[in-house]
């Protein structure tokens, strides 16, 4: 929206010699890109990566995590600092200039990694200095081949980047929206395939576009690119005005629409997993007891501010407390109760555990806080472990046998009445991810509610006052140690059924499932969607989860999975630089940006009164920097 | 301490030893602050101040002697008791919520408030005295200036619906056209029947509005009077306003 609104400014500002460079800036970014390109490949992904075809015989996964960082960088080397709506000089060959050096230099200094992996040996204290990465990066070709293949690669996507300053903003979109179809739908071939052989017979259309080992057909590839061009052409238009229409409606009759939008959700979402495979089921299953876990955390740490690092902990409570409640193997006390009835226990035993790991930790603050809780994390596994426990838990042979979570109610009668309610039997079998998913989705329905519902209430205010300052909060009346007992609490409960559910699904129960590394994906979960918002917490373990895949569990991009914590780490990271709110942010905050980005480019297409919108935009919140 | 008009003092510390682990804070304080008047405490860096207001407010435990409010000896209950009671501070710097809007900020000041109606009404009167603070209201109160921010502080104790305000240096870190300003909002606030005691360091401001004040050097009371007497004393120009 606001490149084409910019565009009017920039047709009158000059446009600079391909030489004026900040070579400085340019040089530094091209040195930036060269270390990126060599780290990655010393690390062995690309040729790791290589297996997984995108567009067969052309495209790999493992070239593509080289080739997109010249386009990403010679796209940055060329953002340039617009102050006040006002561009300082025309785009032009200077942007296409920048990039190409950069990607030049990126590629200059690939090469010389090609020549070094050719005549030295550094294997010794570089595990991936050897011969297949060097026939990776030559294509099975010589060095002199190797070498001019990626200075002329990177070059060109350097250039390429920076040809995405010039063109106007559809050609970007499209770009992008072609990109991501192609790749997206490589990267899901298993899903896709998984989806054609449900309901809809799909099947010749997908063997068409796929080529029968693996990656799509060129020919599929360029048809998806159409499909792609076509989708933001037409459909994202149509989508445009739908969204206006909605927006609307919901302003003029906001609970009917809202009423509207939630039965139709939950419809989805009762009808979806009828016509998923076995595999997407699957995969959803384990995003869903991520976003109940991530939820649950989110209350802990994006709402009361308390950093806990042994969140694990309460999964684990939730877990172990229904295997030995619900598993007719279970070695100490063996009830067998049925799933729907442990969950009862299962909620009192997590806000026992809540308030027992609460009690000593709550006094404290800060980083003291965050070692203590990550130190009860473990504690909670190790004794799970120990020869002590093991007559309760199994210990290091954990415990087998789990029922699946049948639903078996009714057939008593009310003694006055004498109506006696009609017996009601689903089996839920624990191996039927189908199954399985419609138990998550009760789980993170009612967490969803319950955030939603916190968040906006009295205790959520409490909450928000303690994370932000505890003292003055104190001051205000607010009982600091019951409020984050509370969230902890509710924190905890979450959790445990996010453990209950796992230990239904998959049958059995052993402590290696609720290590440390738990704890910190569903932290990076929580940062990475944006931390305090339900939606982003959502969006976050679908990304991480569903993408890259858990701890434990294998998400769409299953070749990832050795390089998934180096991927974590670097979206982190780059999270924190360039969008610390998360991806997902706060609502309120958004609207503020969306209604100056409004006034800036009405004003600019002098659509509203001149007046109006300049003295609108020169309150002094107007400035503040985006 | 005299008893003004045989009145029965809204909040008073009787003997009161605060220790902050081995270090003696305060030392034998008696205070006492009736209905509807403006005092002051006065004192340099490290004197107690604000150790004085916590106890006050049942922040920090005092280890002997009495907080006692309408007559009702307090020590040992909750902060929120007091909060409940009418007893709100301004805490030094303001120390907004920081990240939440300004209503929010608002509402928390009201949070062990139950009746709706009277919150309603008493955010009215805050933007009446503030009228900058309505204009604000969904702004994050982080990104206001330091007047607007007062305002909001002040606005936030307001919504309490106090007897007595509690102020942690309100001059301090602002700019001196503002400190002016500020202890006017005071003034108003006093005015409206609301007592306040005031910690402050700085002495000529706070004295030319309050109507006593209390000198507190190391823990110890060593002035006691109206505030006149206080301005006129010798030995507090010489040791304290640095003046002979």
């Amino acid at each position: 929206m606001s490149d084409t609104a910019m565009s009017a400014p920039a047709d009158l500002a000059p446009a600079r010699a391909p030489l004026d460079q900040d070579w400085r800036k340019v040089v530094n970014y091209g040195l930036v890109l060269g270390l990126a390109l060599v780290f990655i490949s010393l690390t062995g992904m690309p040729d790791g990566l290589n297996s997984r075809v995108i567009v067969e015989p052309w495209l790999s996964m493992g070239y593509l995590s080289l080739m997109w960082l010249p386009f990403a960088i010679g796209f940055a080397v060329t953002h340039e600092q617009v102050l006040e709506g006002m561009v300082q000089h025309k785009r032009g060959a200077r942007e296409l200039f920048a990039g190409a050096v950069v990607g030049l230099i990126g590629g200059l200094c690939l090469s010389l990694l090609v020549y070094l992996l050719d005549t030295r040996d550094l294997s010794d204290p570089l595990v991936n200095w050897n011969q297949p990465l060097l026939d990776f990066l030559t294509r099975d070709g010589s060095v002199g081949e190797g070498v001019l293949l990626w200075v002329g690669v990177s070059t060109a996507l350097g250039l390429f980047g920076g040809l995405m300053r010039i063109v106007p903003a559809l050609g970007s979109r499209l770009v992008r929206a072609v990109i991501l179809t192609v790749v997206g739908a490589a990267a899901m071939e298993a899903l896709i395939d998984d989806l054609s052989e449900g309901v809809w017979k799909l099947e010749g259309v997908v063997e068409w576009l796929y080529h029968p080992r693996e990656g799509l057909e060129p020919a599929g590839a360029i048809a998806l690119a159409i499909a792609a061009a076509f989708v933001v052409l037409w459909l994202g238009r149509q989508l445009k005005k739908g969204g206006a229409v909605y927006n609307l409606a919901r302003e003029a009759q906001p609970l009917a629409v809202n009423a509207v939008s939630v039965v139709a959700v939950a419809a989805a979402a009762i009808l979806l997993p009828i016509f998923l495979g076995r595999l997407t089921n699957d995969l959803l299953v384990n995003v869903g007891l991520f976003v109940l876990l991530a939820l649950g955390l989110n209350i802990v740490v994006g709402l009361a501010g308390i950093l806990d690092l042994g969140y694990v902990a309460f999964y684990a409570v939730g877990g172990y407390s229904v295997a030995i409640l619900t598993s007719p193997t279970s070695p100490g006390i063996s009830p067998t109760l049925p799933f729907w009835l442990a969950i009862f226990i299962v909620v009192g035993m997590a806000t026992l555990a809540g308030l027992f790991i609460g009690a000593p930790v709550i006094r404290m603050r800060g980083d003291y806080l965050a070692i203590v809780t990550l130190g009860f994390g473990e504690i909670i596994r190790l004794t799970v472990r120990s020869d002590w426990a093991s007559g309760l838990t199994g210990g290091a042979q954990g415990m087998l046998s789990i029922p699946g979570p049948d639903l078996n109610i009714g057939g008593w009668t009310l003694p006055l009445v004498g109506w006696t309610m009609p017996k009601l039997e689903v089996d839920l079998m624990g191996t039927n991810p189908q199954h399985i998913l419609y138990v998550v989705m009760f789980f993170v329905a009612i967490a969803i509610y319950v955030s939603w519902r916190l968040e906006n209430s009295r205790i959520g205010r409490a909450w928000m006052a303690v994370r932000e300052d505890e003292s003055v909060a104190e001051a205000m009346g607010i009982n600091t140690v019951t409020a984050k007992l509370q969230a902890f609490v509710v924190g905890a409960i979450l959790a445990s059924f996010a453990g209950a559910v796992f230990a239904a699904k998959v049958g059995s129960i052993f402590e290696s499932s609720f290590k440390i590394l738990v704890s910190i994906v569903i932290l990076v979960i929580v940062i990475v969607g944006g931390m305090g918002r339900i939606a982003g917490v959502v969006a976050g373990a679908f990304v991480l989860v569903g993408i890259l895949g858990g701890p434990n569990q294998p998400g769409l991009m299953a070749e990832f999975s050795e390089y998934k914590l180096l991927i974590y780490g670097a979206l982190l990271v780059w999270m924190m630089l360039k969008r610390p709110e998360g991806l997902i942010p706060n609502v309120r905050r958004s609207r503020e940006l969306h209604q100056e980005e409004f006034l800036q480019d009405a004003w600019l297409r002098g659509e509203v009164d001149r007046d109006e919108a300049g003295s609108e935009a020169t309150t002094d919140e107007g400035w503040a920097p985006a | 301490m005299t008893d003004q008009n045989g009145a029965q003092p809204l909040l008073e510390m009787r003997g009161i030893n605060t220790h902050y682990g081995a270090v003696h804070i305060l030392k034998d304080v008696d205070l006492a602050i009736y209905p509807g008047e403006l005092v002051c405490l006065l004192g340099g860096n490290a004197s107690g101040k604000s150790t004085t207001l916590k106890t006050l407010l049942g922040m920090v435990e005092p280890s002997s002697g009495e907080v006692v409010l309408d007559g009702e000896v307090v020590n040992g209950k909750p902060t929120s008791y007091l909060v409940e009671r009418g007893v709100t501070m301004v805490p030094e710097n303001r120390r907004l919520f920081k990240r939440l809007s300004v209503l929010e900020n608002l509402e928390l000041g009201a949070y062990l408030r139950n009746d709706r109606d009277g919150i309603d009404e008493d955010l009215e009167r805050v933007y009446d005295m503030f009228p900058r603070v309505k204009e604000r209201l969904n702004q994050k109160s982080g990104t206001l200036s330091g007047g607007e921010q007062q305002m909001v502080a002040m606005g936030r104790a307001l919504m309490a619906r106090p007897r007595v305000l509690l102020m942690d240096e309100p001059s301090m870190g602002l700019a001196p056209a503002l400190v002016q300003t500020n202890f006017e909002l005071i003034q108003q606030i006093h005015q409206e029947g609301v007592a306040i005691f005031m910690v402050e360091q700085n002495a000529n401001m706070a004295l030319s509005i309050a109507d006593r004040g209390w000198v507190l050097q190391t823990g110890r009371v060593v002035l006691d009077d109206t505030a006149d007497k206080l301005l006129a004393n010798p030995d507090l120009r010489a040791s304290y306003l640095g003046e002979g």
